[in-house]
Parts: structure tokens; sequence; C-alpha cells
């Protein structure tokens, strides 16, 4: 079958089969190799993209269901000018360390502050509690998302006093 | 690597597009709704269907709402919509209780209730809430429409009543003022299935402070209703009719739950398994049961809904 797809603002049209799954599309198809493919069972997030602004584990996603959509990887979120806050605060708060989940740990962390800019502690482990790290034992993820969102918040600052 | 095998893949525009489809491609086709369980029963070959038909698209089919003193759960309701749904959580807390433990948050973005209650896992957890809460499903074909009691819904182990050619459309429970509800899960970890858990819904003859506190210490208040919903421990029809039996018109105290837990877990078939021993799980269907019990008691004393 034909599909189409948007992904992070560019149009791709490609014949798949239908069983093939969203995260082989991204990676193999498309190249797109920065969206990860880890335990292929949905525990673990590493696939984590945007469809259709709602963040899906994309090993169990057909890539038929993303047809006439648009997905949103780990690719296209500073793509919008420069690094993502969150991007940028997980590089300030040693957010990751062999980084195989980071993509989708960035990818919800964005969508937990777009939805909810000032969580708590607990709110972002919640958040990120479909997203699992073998190696920095969560601190400063959690760290980071809340740097990203305190960063947000100085953004929003000038705005609100204009 | 985990692909599924070859299969068809249709997309349904409407209600009647997706009813056409199933009469098309007969007992081999299989409804896509948000794929979180079919698609890894998919890849690892325990579901192998010749055609997906998916109706992702059916937005219509995606509502919370109450009409004609009913709450009505659209089947491609996602699962966080009905954990963000006040209307859900005012009229029947349990909802919010059994959601809050499905999956993990970016599973609950896409898994719905009509796809969990249509894969009819024997550890499901809507299936025990909604047991609970005797609600009523929807089923719809290029016939018409018919409703199935959530209690004769499941067939058995991953089999439904809901027939080729058939789709389930939406549940509908009925809103009983007065009444209070509740969901208690024990899983090895966050987003796993449940080793054990129950739910309870539950109306008092009248109010009173004995209620409020839950304690049920010198209560004379009686129960006018109790219905318990059961999962992952071989309930037969995620419920513990013996022990609705018991409860009603029993005084609402402590001895009666633990009395009712004791019925409920003496009348399950658990199995052992990876998850568990039988005997566990017995001791969760028991335990379980009189702290969901406790909980509902005491929101029929303070809260609008069940």
């Amino acid at each position: 079958m034909q599909i189409s797809v948007n992904v992070n603002g560019t149009d791709y049209a490609r014949v798949i089969e239908p069983r093939l799954l969203l995260i082989h599309f991204i990676r193999d198809e498309l190249g797109l190799t920065g969206s990860h493919w880890g335990c292929d069972t949905s525990n673990c997030g590493a696939c984590v993209v945007w469809l259709d602004e709602t963040p899906v584990k994309s090993c169990t996603v057909l890539a038929a269901m993303a047809d006439g959509r648009s997905v949103m990887t780990i690719e296209g979120l500073g793509g919008r000018g420069g690094l993502d806050p969150v991007q940028e605060a997980f590089a300030q708060c040693h957010g990751l360390q062999c980084g195989f989940c980071t993509p989708g740990m960035m990818l919800t962390a964005r969508w937990l502050l777009d939805h909810h800019p000032d969580p708590s502690d607990d709110e972002i482990r919640e958040a990120l509690s479909g997203q699992i790290c073998r190696c920095t034992g969560y601190e400063n993820i959690v760290r980071s998302v809340r740097w990203a969102a305190s960063c947000r918040r100085r953004a929003d600052r000038p705005e609100q006093g204009r | 690597m985990q692909v599924p095998a070859y299969v068809e893949y249709e997309k349904a525009t409407s209600i009647e597009h997706a009813l056409r489809l199933l009469a098309r491609f007969g007992p081999e086709a299989r409804i896509l709704a948000g794929g979180h369980s079919l698609i890894p029963m998919m890849k690892l070959r325990l579901a192998q269907p010749e055609t997906l038909i998916d109706i992702n698209a059916l937005t219509e089919l995606r509502y919370i709402r109450v009409a004609g003193g009913e709450l009505r759960i659209g089947a491609m309701t996602r699962h966080a919509d009905v954990l963000s749904s006040a209307l859900a959580g005012e009229h029947f807390a349990i909802l919010h209780d059994a959601e809050r433990v499905i999956a993990d948050p970016i599973v609950r973005l896409w898994g719905t209730v009509g796809g969990s209650l249509c894969q009819a896992d024997p550890s499901e957890d809507l299936s025990a809430a909604f047991a609970a809460l005797k609600a009523t499903m929807v089923i719809a074909s290029l016939d018409g429409t018919r409703t199935v009691p959530a209690r004769q819904f499941h067939l058995g182990p991953y089999e439904t009543v809901v027939a080729p050619g058939e789709m389930l459309t939406e549940i509908k429970i009925a809103i009983e003022p007065g009444g209070g509800s509740a969901y208690e899960k024990v899983g090895r970890r966050v987003g796993d299935w449940p080793v054990g858990a129950a739910g309870a819904a539950i109306w008092l003859d009248g109010t009173g402070n004995a209620a409020r506190g839950g304690d049920g210490n010198g209560d004379t208040i009686a129960i006018k209703e109790a219905r318990i919903g059961l999962t992952a421990v071989g309930a037969e029809h995620f419920s513990a009719a013996a022990a609705e039996e018991f409860l009603r018109g029993a005084p609402a105290t402590q001895e009666s739950f633990a009395r009712a837990g004791q019925i409920a877990a003496e009348h399950c078939r658990p199995v052992s398994d990876q998850r568990g021993p039988a005997e566990y799980k017995r001791h969760l269907a028991g335990e379980l049961t009189v702290r969901a019990l406790r909980r509902a008691v005491r929101r029929a004393a303070t809260g609008p809904g069940a």
C-alpha cells in the first residue's frame, strides 16, 4: 500500500507492507535513526515519537496508521530553531549517559511541558513512567525536565509583562 | 525483531463503513483500534488476522457523556480521555482509580476502552471495573445494535460475544445516585498487568456519620446494593456474585467486608504463573475486595456519585 506521512515538516510517500511498524518506517525507510528501537514490547519508551501531536510508542503502531498524518521525531524537536529547551536541559543537567532512552525521554518531556508547564517532581516521574533508563537512576532526567520547565517560565515572563 | 505476519489493511471512515468492511472480509478480519493490545499479540503470532480494519478515524466513537440517566463511553475513547474526564470521575470514581493504573501515560494516550474490552485479556482492568458497575455493552452490526450486560460480554480468555460482522460501539453505565466505587490493584511494576485487582461499587440505606469514617464500629447502616469486580484471579464473569449476595442487606461494617472478601477469594480460581502463585492471588482477591469496599463506602458517604 502507498502511504503519505509528514515527518518533521517534510512529506514522504512510500509503498509499504501494511504490517510495517512505524519505528521501522522511520528508521529504515526514511533513515531517521534518532528514534531508537528498544524493547519492541511498548514498555521501554525509547521509540516514542509524536503522531499528530500525541506521543506514541512507535514499535506498537503500524506505519499505515500514520498515513495522512504528521510525525515528529527527535530530529524535528529542535528543528524549529536551535535546541528545544528540553534538549538544552538534558545537556545542562547531565540527563543522559548512554543516550539510548534519550529521544523518547525528550519527546515525552516536551509533551508534558506543553500540557503542564510547571510540573512537580512527582508529576514528572509519573509522566515518564513509561520510559525506562538503565543508566541514570532518573535523578538527572527529572532535574533536566525541571530545568526545562523553569527555562520556559523565564521565557514566558517577558511576554506576560507586555 | 518482532513484526506482525503479513496482513491486509483497510481504513474505515465511518461506523457503517467499518461494518461493511467487516461483512466483506469475514471472520478473519479484526478491528484495529489503538492497537496496543492487538499489535503486540500479532507480533507474537497469538493473533493472526487476515485483514485489519482501522477505526482510528472514527472520532464519532470517542466521547464520554451523560444521556438518559447513563454515563456513555464511546468504544474509541482513549484511556487518557477517561482519566481526564471529570464527568467519568464524578459519577464513577472507580474508573479513575482503574485508569490511573492501566499501562503507562503514553500507552494510555492510544489504547482504547473498546479495544481493551474486546481483547478480553483475563487480567484486564476495565473488565473488572465494568463488571463492578454492571455496565451494558452496545454492539453494532449491519442489522442494527444489540446490548449485552458486561458480565455476559466475555466468553472466556481472549473471547467475547462480539461475533464476526459485529463491533463494540459503546459502554453504558446507569447512574444511580448515592453510591460509591473504588478500584484496588497490585502489580509487579508500573504499567504491568495486575497480579490481582478488585473493584467495588456500593449503595447504602440512607447516609450516616458511621459510614463517613469507614471504620464501621457500632454501625447499623445497611448495605442496599454491593457489586464486586475482580480481574486476573480467575473470577467467573470478572465478578464475585456470592460475596455481593452476602453483602446485600448486611450492615456496612468491617466484619461484613472481611467476610465478603473471604467469600470472593473462595470463589476464585487463580492460576500460578510468572506474576505469582495461585494462593497469593487468592489472598489478593480477598484483601483487595475488602480495601475496595472500604474506599467505596467512604465515597458513598461523601461523594456525589458511585
